[in-house]
């Protein structure tokens, strides 16, 4: 299950001590609860969406690589299935670790309740991407732990078997290649819709469209976002149509996650849209049924912005935090700058590292062959922070989540009353709505 | 002290039911009347708004028709349950393995019934094949068309909860003094007779007690088409609903505020309910 650690999301925090004083004996220590600065010393109890990590005891080694940089500190792991589910009840707790990836629910404004302020952001951008989600006011609460770039998993033999030469650029050719991989007998795109949350992943490539990186705040300010042209009516158009056409699975409402990354590896499944961090999931599963992993081909979108250019987002996952009531917060930050800067986990899980001095990982080399450029989306203005997911929550449009594209593959293929134009002007009306209760 | 006693031995339980049921529930209707988020340290108090968007909202309310489905299907499932009840409380052969059977799904958590009838339902699944091969090949989608979905999850929900009805039947009709039947024999009523005349009216209470339950229960389904579908093509319940306000959608307030709705409805059915048909004595000599 933590292998499909799926969010597109970032960083946080940290967190408790429930146990562990550092000292009551000694002289009085000066960080008494707050400051990064004190001594890297007591338990660090980290809390972690990657329980795939823990079980074949990848963290354990960093943990005992920390210790023997830091003789006083140790670390212990607490891994949890459903993160984001069981994180944003415990955050109702002070007990919620020393260090934790910040949930996807905390919005911006609410950072300072939870996190411990890790820096100025204009300070830590110097050194590090993906900072804007989690910063607030110039503050900043969070440092991912890896990233990702967004855009479709491919297999290329499948491709080469149709006579597709070259990924399709537009939503046109798109349904054109789709059309003759149909032909030979695989699924031109899997939508994983029973999971839901793949449908999710598409949301990713937000700003993808226009290559415009204020893309997101331009929807929290528009009243009809899924207007043509627009990414939202670019990314789920392409969603509609594809549905439509019969181009995906037969029963949508059966389709397995686990199952289907066997099925791409193997051809019987072409395309999948995920963010990168899926990539080595694939090539794993194509090893583990004696396909060479090579197979496994990452491209962008299926579409181009008016200047000519392909774009795909890069953006961070999970970040870390501290929890604002740890007692061992100088050993925390310790913990995550390991984490980030030595250990090497995101050369070994394939991810972007959040420094910038680090090199983009192999797997998107096929990015820069095609040409695509990297983005990061900014953030939000100062003040509206919060904006685009109150709007969405308001108009319980989930963006970052799978329901109402479960509706728009409902109503493609047939399941659901009306059509795309009706869909698309409900979302509309839904969404102007919603922007005149928030705003 | 003797006074104290009875009380003491009740105290504990009465304080685990205030502590996980009342405590939470008191907490939900103080919720249900703020903006909360799930998150937000400070709950903002907006009176009754989140009813009147409950009562005004129709996407909320539309969803009940689905609860009609499982409606029905429980009348299907009383059905059953009271056939094998009646036939199994008959000294049969191998009745006790049989009554096993029956009750037995009511023993598997309902969790792990969600992912087995997947298969099932699954194109080319175990159902397909059974069809296929008495001769049924032209079968639909049973999740995926969603002419069919509701029907396949009250199917699940039949075979599921037919084992506690029928439970509660066979203990019913196990109850009715055995002479009452030795001298209707004499008298020489037959089997169907001896149902309508003794067994019925016998169990008359219990089969009322299962059809509360059943309108209750129709409207807060929740795990099989949560498993199962999690409420996409068109079987989202209310129950689901109200999970996806509170979680995907962080509206807290809302989310509280239809489940106190919900729990007054399941209170005014059972209300209603009582008055229509009042609890008779039953008398059978």
């Amino acid at each position: 299950m933590a292998s499909r650690k799926a969010f597109a999301s970032a960083i946080a925090g940290a967190a408790v001590a429930a146990l562990l004083l550092t000292s009551c004996s000694g002289a009085p220590t000066d960080d008494g609860g707050s400051g990064l600065d004190g001594e890297v010393k007591g338990e660090v109890n980290f809390i972690t969406w990657r329980t795939d990590l823990i079980q074949d005891g990848t963290f354990d080694k960093y943990a005992e690589e920390f210790t023997a940089k830091y003789p006083d500190a140790s670390v212990k792991f607490e891994g949890i299935t459903d993160y984001e589910g069981e994180m944003r009840t415990r955050l109702s707790t002070t007990n919620f670790g020393d260090v934790l990836g910040i949930p996807n629910s905390v919005l911006p404004d609410q950072l300072a309740d939870f996190f411990e302020p890790l820096g100025q952001t204009a300070d830590l951008a110097a050194d590090y991407r993906f900072l804007a989600p989690k910063s607030f006011e110039g503050v900043q609460y969070g440092i991912a732990l890896g990233g990702n770039a967004n855009g479709v998993l491919y297999n290329k033999d499948v491709y080469e078997q149709a006579g597709v030469t070259e990924f399709p650029k537009t939503e046109e050719e798109w349904l054109a290649a789709a059309a003759k991989i149909k032909a030979t007998g695989s699924i031109p795109l899997y939508t994983n819709y029973k999971d839901g949350w793949p449908l999710s992943q598409w949301s990713g490539n937000l700003g993808a469209v226009t290559g415009d990186p204020d893309a997101v705040n331009k929807i929290a300010e528009e009243d009809s976002p899924w207007t043509e042209g627009g990414e939202l009516y670019v990314i789920d158009s392409l969603i509609y149509e594809t549905v439509a056409a019969g181009l995906t699975e037969d029963d949508p409402l059966t389709t397995n996650w686990e199952q289907s990354k066997v099925d791409l590896a193997t051809g019987k499944i072409a395309t999948m849209v995920l963010g990168s961090w899926a990539i080595s999931q694939m090539q794993a599963a194509a090893s583990d049924n004696g396909i060479d992993p090579g197979v496994v081909g990452y491209a962008a979108l299926p579409s181009t912005a008016s200047d000519g250019k392909q774009y795909a987002i890069v953006g961070g996952d999970y970040n870390l935090g501290i929890n604002k009531h740890s007692e061992v917060k100088a050993a925390a930050k310790a913990w995550i700058d390991f984490l980030i800067e030595d250990s090497g986990f995101t050369d070994t899980q394939g991810m972007v590292s959040p420094l910038l001095s680090k090199d983009l990982p192999d797997n998107l080399a096929g990015f820069a062959d095609a040409g695509v450029e990297l983005l990061e989306l900014n953030a939000a203005p100062a003040g509206k922070e919060a904006l685009f997911n109150n709007i969405a929550d308001t108009a319980q449009i989930d963006i970052w989540g799978q329901i109402y594209r479960q509706k728009l593959v409902d109503i493609a293929r047939g399941a659901a009353d009306g059509d795309k134009d009706s869909y698309f002007a409900e979302l509309n009306q839904r969404w102007a709505d919603a922007r005149g209760q928030v705003s | 002290m003797k006074v104290l006693t009875p009380y003491l031995f009740i105290a504990a339980a009465v304080a685990l039911l205030l502590l996980l049921t009342y405590l939470p529930a008191a907490n939900m209707v103080w919720y249900s009347l703020t903006d909360w988020d799930g998150l937000d340290l400070e709950k903002q108090f907006v009176w009754f708004d989140n009813y009147v968007e409950v009562f005004t909202n129709p996407q909320i309310f539309g969803v009940f028709a689905v609860s009609l489905y499982y409606f029905v299907a429980s009348f299907a499932q009383m059905a059953i349950a009271l056939y094998f009840a009646a036939l199994l409380s008959y000294r049969t052969r191998f009745s006790n393995l049989f009554r096993g059977i029956l009750f037995f799904p009511y023993l598997i958590n309902g969790v792990a019934i969600g992912f087995v009838f997947l298969y099932v339902f699954q194109p080319g699944g175990t159902l397909d094949t059974v069809l296929g091969a008495i001769g049924f090949s032209d079968t639909p989608q049973w999740l995926g068309d969603p002419a069919v979905a509701n029907f396949s999850l009250a199917g699940t929900s039949v075979w599921r909860y037919t084992g506690l009805n029928f439970v509660l039947f066979l203990g019913a009709i196990q109850s009715i003094p055995g002479e009452l039947y030795e001298a209707a024999e004499i008298d020489g009523a037959n089997r169907w007779q001896q149902f309508w005349a003794l067994t019925f009216p016998g169990i008359r209470r219990i089969i009322g007690l299962s059809f509360i339950l059943a309108i209750a229960g129709s409207l807060s389904v929740f795990e099989i088409p949560f498993i199962m579908t999690g409420g996409a093509n068109g079987t989202s319940t209310f129950v689901i609903q109200t999970l996806q306000t509170a979680f995907n959608f962080r509206q807290v307030g809302l989310a509280s505020a239809m489940a106190v709705v919900l729990l007054v409805i399941v209170l005014l059915v059972t209300w209603i309910q009582r008055r229509v048909f009042p609890d008779e004595k039953v008398d059978l000599t």
